[in-house]
């Protein structure tokens, strides 16, 4: 009898700490599982993406021709724009290679190089009319199917170019002669979106992210404490109230398109803002935000101890005093750490901004917020619908510079909450 | 001392959002021209403005993605600097839209046709090429077709693979055209007799399946399903020609060629359409005109011939200048 019971206990004992090993198994599992999939998913990116960070360039010598050029260097800027710059810049590849002589073959040959060639030299030409005449060196991109190709054949990937066997040739000749090269592409960060991938950015995008960002927090951020504080220190629990709160957790839930709806209604077709600009869509971003911005300010306050109310109170601090003066300080970090998050969630938001016309092509960095602007995430979903190989690069280091964005905003919320928290001890 | 600061920072930063949603917002005049409409227009679109906005006179126009029908609506809206100047269509405008335009005082719309567009029937190019006739297409996606299983079940001679076809949304235009010439081309008399619009639903029992807008995505799907067709537009084929291949349709290829003379099956012209009432007011908006009809664009060796668009002919592109300059009216 005696050992039966022990032997019982003994089995249960063992099925405990059996049961007990398995939590943790699952546990373990559960989190290499998440762990994987977060690692093959970002490996993914950064392999296809790290590319876009590299450019293939080539360097030219070109004759600024007058009779080419079709303008002196006395012409005043309107003429400059008119100055035919194609043709000096295909003549600097001609003359490279003066074997090519037909006409489909110069063809050819001129698709090597990018667009930008052209746009560079007319800005050159603004900027020192007196270089026409002269023979100038510059660096300029090489065309988009011959960065691919060359950025294939440095890495060894197995990879079917659009590039025609006499393009391949010539290209190979440019990089033996060290004339194409690859450098770090700062274009990336200091341009716009563009049609040819070879001189698309994502500056433009970054900066619209930044402007609607700054309204979205300048406007949410007031009146979502302020809304918080009275509904925790002032309010009375009436009716009125309790339907409020309510629906600002209804709110919270709503899907983010809703908004871009009411933006399009509202402060598009009413107040008349225009279209596709930062300034209309920080608005529409911070109606969204400013639900959750109300609940973790109102959630920080009440985690502020009673106490601390009272004791001001007793000191004879009038009751604004005292949450001005003692609570909102010890819940400012609860509330910034809600704020950061809320902005975090609005930096990948896409629906709301489509339906203000900020999925758009915009090939210009905005200068100031109610120019026309995109934003990063609707930058990655134009880039992933183009047809362009070389946007697939491109697309995936957008990515990465979003997760960056992302990564120094929750930084940013840790550093806060932990500043805040040891000035208030 | 600190609090206090606190305090002010909060009440000026209440002060200024009051100050900043009391401020009146003038809708002002433009410089910029505003562009709406189709996705398949959109990158022929965006490489004319790009490069109108290279130039450097006037700022490069804002081209948004909408589709052709939500286009067409923000279009027709109204008169004035906070609607769109131009609406892009991947089909002619439609009577309903153009009544609405009406209605809203848009009155003077100039139509551009200013090129063609094929639309591929595509699989991974590690397969067979296949040829298929429209009533064979129309017998594999139709509701009100015989839905057999596999593609020999419909001919002998086609391959002995399950059906498997990921179709545009119903919002595409590419779909529009798609039910337009295949699935109202391929419909048997005796269906078309019955109820004209039964020709045009897809079945829904599995083989065919509806994959989003998204053209990269549907590539890698055939790339992972050797079985599956995709339906894109022709230059979207011709910039991933190493990864997926087109099946001739009734025997013929699809080719710049044969879309140009409309022999291939599958083919549809691209508008725009231009507000007349705004030139003149937006800057830049006749020399936009000018610059897409432009031979450096549309003509046989134009940028946008390489980038997938198809020319119209001589004669109709003669025509279509006439057009621009004098600005006529639909």
């Amino acid at each position: 009898m005696h050992n039966e019971d022990t032997l019982n206990q003994k089995n249960r004992n063992r099925s405990r700490i059996l049961a007990d090993f398995r939590f943790r198994a699952y546990g373990i599992l559960g989190l290499v599982i998440a762990g994987s999939a977060l690692l093959f998913l970002l490996g993914n990116i950064f392999s296809t993406g790290y590319s876009a960070f590299q450019q293939t360039v080539i360097t030219l010598e070109i004759n600024l021709d007058e009779d080419r050029l079709g303008v002196t260097s006395t012409a005043s800027p309107e003429e400059m724009q008119e100055a035919n710059v194609a043709k000096v810049v295909k003549q600097s590849l001609y003359d490279l290679f003066p074997e090519v002589k037909k006409r489909k073959e110069k063809r050819d040959l001129t698709k090597l190089i990018s667009l930008g060639a052209e746009l560079d030299v007319r800005d050159m030409l603004l900027l020192k009319p007196e270089s026409i005449g002269s023979i100038i060196t510059l660096t300029v991109p090489v065309s988009s199917d011959a960065d691919q190709y060359y950025k294939a054949t440095l890495t060894g990937e197995q990879f079917k170019s659009r590039l025609k066997e006499n393009q391949k040739q010539w290209l190979q000749t440019l990089i033996d002669n060290k004339q194409v090269i690859i450098k770090f592409n700062i274009d990336f960060f200091t341009q716009a979106d563009s049609r040819y991938p070879e001189l698309a950015g994502i500056g433009g995008a970054v900066v619209g992210t930044i402007y609607t960002l700054l309204i979205c927090l300048m406007i949410s951020f007031p009146l979502g404490v302020a809304a918080a504080i009275y509904l925790e220190e002032f309010s009375r629990d009436s009716f009125m109230t309790r339907m409020v709160e309510a629906n600002i957790n209804n709110l919270a839930a709503v899907p983010s398109v809703i908004f871009g709806l009411l933006g399009l209604a509202v402060i598009l077709n009413i107040f008349g803002m225009p279209r596709s600009t930062p300034l209309a869509g920080g608005i529409v971003l911070a109606l969204m935000t400013l639900p959750t911005i109300i609940i973790a300010c109102r959630s920080a306050i009440k985690t502020v101890p009673p106490s601390i109310r009272e004791a001001g109170m007793a000191m004879g601090a009038s009751p604004i005093q005292v949450t001005f003066h003692h609570v909102m300080p010890a819940a400012m970090s609860g509330t910034l750490t809600g704020t950061i998050i809320g902005l975090a969630q609005a930096l990948g938001e896409t629906a709301p901004l489509l339906m203000i016309g900020m999925v758009a092509f915009i090939a210009s960095v905005p200068g100031v917020p109610t120019d026309p602007a995109t934003a990063l995430p609707v930058q990655i979903y134009l880039w992933a619908e183009s047809a362009e190989r070389g946007f697939v690069e491109k697309t995936a280091a957008a990515i990465m510079v979003i997760i960056v964005f992302l990564i120094v905003m929750n930084l940013l919320a840790v550093v806060i909450r932990n500043r805040t928290r040891i000035s208030n001890k | 001392m600190k609090l206090s600061n606190k305090n002010k920072v909060i009440r000026n930063s209440l002060l200024s959002v009051i100050v900043l949603a009391a401020t009146p917002v003038v809708s002002q005049a433009r410089d910029q021209i505003q562009i709406v409409g189709s996705s398949t227009v959109y990158p022929f679109s965006t490489l004319v403005a790009e490069r109108f906005g290279g130039s450097g006179k006037f700022k490069t126009p804002v081209v948004e993605s909408t589709g052709t029908g939500g286009g067409m609506k923000l279009f027709c809206k109204g008169v004035g600097a906070s609607h769109p100047d131009v609406s892009n269509a991947s089909r002619a405008i439609k009577s309903s839209e153009l009544e609405n335009c009406r209605k809203n005082g848009v009155k003077d719309i100039i139509e551009v046709s200013f090129g063609n567009d094929g639309i591929a029937f595509a699989n991974d190019v590690s397969n067979k090429p296949v040829n298929f006739t429209r009533q064979q297409l129309w017998m594999a996606m139709a509701e009100h077709g015989p839905k057999p299983e596999k593609w020999s079940d419909i001919d002998k001679s086609l391959p002995d693979t399950k059906i498997s076809i990921l179709v545009p949304p119903p919002t595409s235009g590419t779909r529009d055209a798609w039910n337009d010439k295949v699935m109202k081309g391929g419909c048997p008399a005796e269906v078309k007799k019955k109820d004209k619009k039964s020709c045009k639903i897809m079945r829904e029992d599995g083989p065919v399946v509806e994959a989003g807008e998204n053209d990269a995505l549907i590539v890698q799907k055939l790339g992972a399903n050797k079985e599956a067709f995709g339906i894109f537009g022709f230059s979207y084929l011709e910039n991933n020609s190493d990864k997926i291949q087109a099946a001739t349709i009734e025997g013929v290829e699809i080719s710049l060629e044969s879309i140009q003379s409309y022999k291939y099956p599958i083919a549809r012209p691209l508008f725009f359409y231009v507000k007349k009432a705004h030139i003149g007011v937006i800057p830049g908006l006749k020399e936009y005109l000018n610059a897409f009809t432009n031979e450096k664009a549309i003509g046989d060796e134009g940028y946008l011939i390489d980038a997938g668009l198809v020319p119209l002919e001589d004669g109709k592109r003669t025509k279509l200048r006439e057009v621009a300059k004098k600005l006529i009216v639909m």
